[in-house]
């Protein structure tokens, strides 16, 4: 516990309310990773975004989660660029969800998906800071009995030209936080930014360089018993029974514990003084399973389920316009071409894991989460203890994908807790546990169909998914009549449902109709980096190819003609393909691809080579990002450069298959990730246009796929249209 | 009990001879910088030295760590974060999430140490650790850059 220093809960100065409206839209209390002087005292904060300590250091408060991202710089950024202090002095701490309960959400949300981290907050934080800037520039007003319309304020230093007066943050700090909190504030044109906007480094890397940064796999805690689980090995099986006197004297095992939560683990944990010991024993324990309803379903039935809804009359239709069936009639040329998508495990670095201490009146638990609130929700769910009892403190988390959103191994660690009260007890799962127990990418299949007229036009195009909704699995509630909307990703109009329109087609296709049948299969699924457009976009970006191959047009000029009302899609699109040399003659095979989704345009060119032998070579990727407003570029670039190795892995080799009702690929050495070897090298093209916020973090893992399924049938004439590529010939 | 070399100090270990250097390094002597990512040396995140040279500590039982073999961790790869290969990173703000990068600068220095004029191919060759966040190109650009920091500070001590 040496590392970590718990802030005492935070009193609010406006009371305390926990409501169930707040519960359910996830909480949390607070921890920081280190000490700071906003530990030691809470309430000298200038306010809830800010604290500046006596010796000039600058401690911003970030809500959102810190996963590699790079959230958590662009967040402090935009606080300090509003609050106009020193960025050297500049460091970071995470409130907890509880403190957030207790203050009245006054860090808004925890929750960190979507790409939302900088685009869903923006405007609160830069308030919070420009707030604060106000309150210090009034503090040393007040302190030399002037009008603070007359005092300036840069770099942490408030000046007062007229008397030629000087003082600092730190020293006006403290009489800051006295002042009436401003109601109104004037934000900064991102055009004169000086800290936002620039390509700052990250706040958090020393730590990341020298093995000092605690992950959540990482907490040490006096007294701490280690555990490691293994949950049914099947969707819906059931623990039967387990022999503990077989582990019983292995060295430090304390014991074998059922796990059964609400969350549908219905498994067994092994506790033991050190974690080696613990998973030792569980390998060795003897266990008796009922595998339950889904012992012997298998791909096989999975991919019959997913056919089945390919022509299916209980489809809801997501997209449509004008009509298809008639721009079919009166084509000269139809195409058809049918797309299939495996399920897909997260597998971030750093394995599920949680600690938990819990006691008959208290239940706190260290964890690695994207959504602070919710975690402290399953603590509090699972503990049996109201929310004012629990505490959650958020590490920095080891790769989250979308998978640590779930709370799910929260709540093993509290039951396991629960049988150990007052010694903490830290769950790590294995590897193979992780990939047997994740939230999984959906699988799902599409039937394109399109038309051409005479002059090689795109007349209409019908797009039928089959397969599992994200939404059915883990929130039903979302579902408007039984329709997942989220599905519909990429492939949407905008202002036909409003909460999409951040992820609207770009493309005017006179008739088109968009629908899905839904198909579930007895799998977890969950939110994986990209969500739906990362099957959507290989399923239009890779027909629409088709499309232009069979009119005999060239690709780009294809897609351009049907984004002349979209001038920021054709924009990305022209400048990928212009650097990444589309149309010249070096006999080199390129594909392209465009996405709008998370509210910013993206496009790549991708640039392959196939030898001989059908080994492909990833050469090059051009990729352009409108984001709208760029708040620091170095790591957009970063961002973007990332998701074509998690895109393109999930392509070229990831898919996690089922036998008798269980998952097969269960490490690395069966579910692969890219290697530096096989990167492409990714050129980053950030065209800010101003006048909104993007995402970043997912949309460019949309294109990473289908350009280079592209680019691959221009070097080969294949087309790939079922994933992973891994065990397919692309020999000439 | 058994004697070990860790970062340059002789350390005592309770553990039994099958259990892998990564759970010592982790659960006995407390160095968390060394990580566990898949237990069965694909990923590279448990990476650290046996006397110069990168090895997956998750598959290395104590049993085959000699007393006199001088074990490097991330933790005692430079005293202050001054290693050419951490310089390099901080510089290119290589890390994302930075779970694998322990394991990756490991793997890198080891490379380092016997080809201190790596090139791309034996960057590909040898650099095996995988990186869910995609870190590759900042990491190649950071091999290069790491080459530039050691010679130039090999010259100024010279």
């Amino acid at each position: 516990m040496s590392e970590l220093m718990k802030n005492p809960m935070t009193v609010s100065r406006r009371g305390f309310l926990v409501t169930t409206s707040t519960l359910g839209a996830g909480l949390a209390l607070g921890m920081t990773t280190r000490p700071t002087a906003a530990s030691a005292s809470p309430l000298d904060e200038v306010n809830a975004w800010v604290h500046i300590a006596s010796d000039e250091t600058v401690t911003i408060r970030i809500a959102r989660s810190e996963m590699g991202q790079g959230t958590l710089t662009g967040l402090a950024q935009l606080v300090a660029e509003e609050l106009d202090c020193d960025w050297n002095q500049v460091t970071y701490e995470f409130p907890t969800p509880g403190q957030n309960v207790a203050r009245e959400r006054v860090w808004g949300d925890f929750s960190t998906g979507g790409s939302r981290g900088l685009r869903g907050s923006h405007q609160y934080v830069r308030e919070g800071g420009a707030a604060a800037k106000l309150m210090l520039v009034q503090a040393a007003a007040d302190a030399w009995n002037v009008p603070a319309s007359e005092c300036t304020a840069a770099e942490s230093v408030i000046s007062h030209s007229a008397s030629g007066r000087t003082t600092t943050y730190g020293k006006v700090a403290e009489a800051a936080a006295s002042v009436p909190v401003p109601t109104q504030v004037t934000l900064r044109d991102p055009a004169d930014w000086r800290v936002a906007g620039k390509p700052v480094k990250r706040l958090d890397t020393a730590d990341k360089l020298t093995g000092k940064l605690v992950y959540g796999a990482d907490i040490s805690l006096p007294g701490m018993l280690c555990a490691s689980i293994m949950d049914s090995p099947v969707m819906g099986g059931k623990l039967v029974s387990f022999d503990e006197s077989a582990i019983r004297k292995m060295p430090g095992v304390k014991g074998a514990v059922a796990v059964v939560t609400s969350q549908g683990t219905n498994g067994v944990a092994v506790v033991a003084d050190t974690w080696w010991q613990a998973h030792s024993a569980l390998k060795q324990l003897p266990i008796e399973w009922d595998r339950g309803p889904n012992a012997n379903f298998d791909d096989a039935a999975v991919t019959a389920l997913l056919e089945d809804g390919l022509d299916a009359d209980d489809a809801y239709v997501g997209n449509w316009g004008g009509d298809v069936q008639a721009a079919f009639g009166a084509s000269a040329t139809q195409v058809e071409a049918t797309y299939k998508v495996p399920s897909q495990n997260h597998a971030p670095m750093e394995p599920m894991n949680a600690t938990a201490l819990f006691t008959k009146d208290r239940c706190e638990v260290w964890c690695p989460t994207q959504n602070g609130e919710a975690a402290l929700a399953a603590a509090s769910e699972a503990s049996g203890l109201p929310l004012t009892q629990c505490e959650v403190y958020k590490t920095i988390l080891g790769g989250g994908f979308g998978r640590r959103g779930a709370g799910d191994y929260v709540h093993q660690v509290v039951e396991i807790a629960k049988v150990f009260p007052g010694t903490p007890i830290k769950l790590q799962w294995s590897r193979e546990e992780d990939q047997k127990h994740g939230f999984f990418h959906p699988t799902t299949m599409a039937k394109m169909h399109g038309s051409l007229d005479a002059e090689g036009n795109l007349t209409g195009l019908h797009m039928r998914i089959s397969g599992q909704s994200i939404l059915a699995g883990l929130m039903p509630h979302a579902l408007v009549e039984g329709a997942d909307y989220l599905q519909f990703q990429g492939v949407i109009k905008e202002g036909l449902n409003p909460s999409m329109d951040d992820h609207s087609i770009c493309y005017d296709i006179p008739n088109i109709l968009v629908d899905h049948a839904m198909r579930n299969p007895p799998i977890r699924p969950g939110f994986w980096r990209g969500v739906n457009v990362n099957q959507n976009t290989i399923y239009l970006e890779c027909f629409l190819d088709e499309m232009a191959h069979a009119a005999g047009r060239d690709a780009l000029e294809f897609r351009l003609a049907l984004m002349k009302n979209h001038p920021k899609s054709a924009a990305v699109l022209k400048a990928a393909a212009e650097q990444g040399g589309w149309g010249s003659n070096d006999g080199k095979a390129r594909g392209l691809a465009f996405l709008h989704s998370f509210g910013s345009y993206v496009a790549a060119c991708a640039e392959v080579s196939v030898d001989g032998d059908g080994k492909l070579s990833m050469d090059r990727i051009v990729a352009a990002t409108d984001c709208g407003t760029a708040v620091n570029p170095q790591q957009i670039e970063a961002q973007v450069q990332g998701s074509f190795v998690y895109g393109l892995s999930g392509a070229l080799y990831s898919e996690c298959t089922l036998a008798n009702g269980e998952f097969q690929e269960d490490n690395f050495h069966t579910y692969p990730s890219m290697k530096i070897a096989a990167m492409p090298k990714v050129e980053v093209i950030v065209m800010p246009s101003g006048g909104f916020f993007g995402g970043v973090g997912e949309p460019t893992i949309g294109v990473a796929a289908p350009a280079v399924l592209n680019a691959i049938f221009a070097a080969t004439g294949k087309r790939i249209r079922q994933l992973p590529l891994k065990d397919q010939s692309l020999r000439a | 009990m058994k004697t070990l070399n860790v970062n340059g100090q002789p350390v005592e270990v309770d553990a039994q001879d099958s259990t892998p250097l990564l759970w010592v390094l982790r659960e006995h002597l407390g160095l968390t910088g060394t990580k566990y990512g898949c237990g069965i040396a694909q990923c590279g995140s448990c990476t650290v030295h046996l006397d110069g040279v990168a090895v997956r500590s998750c598959v290395m039982p104590l049993a085959a760590v000699s007393e006199t073999t001088k074990v490097t961790t991330i933790e005692g790869l430079s005293e202050d974060g001054s290693h050419p290969v951490q310089q390099a990173w901080a510089e290119l703000d290589v890390p994302q999430c930075g779970y694998c990068q322990p394991g990756m600068i490991m793997a890198v220095s080891g490379m380092l140490n016997a080809s201190p004029d790596a090139d791309d191919a034996q960057i590909d060759s040898q650099i095996t650790n995988i990186c869910r966040c995609g870190t590759f190109q900042r990491v190649r650009e950071g091999v290069h850059l790491a080459k530039e920091v050691a010679k130039k500070s090999k010259g100024e001590t010279a």
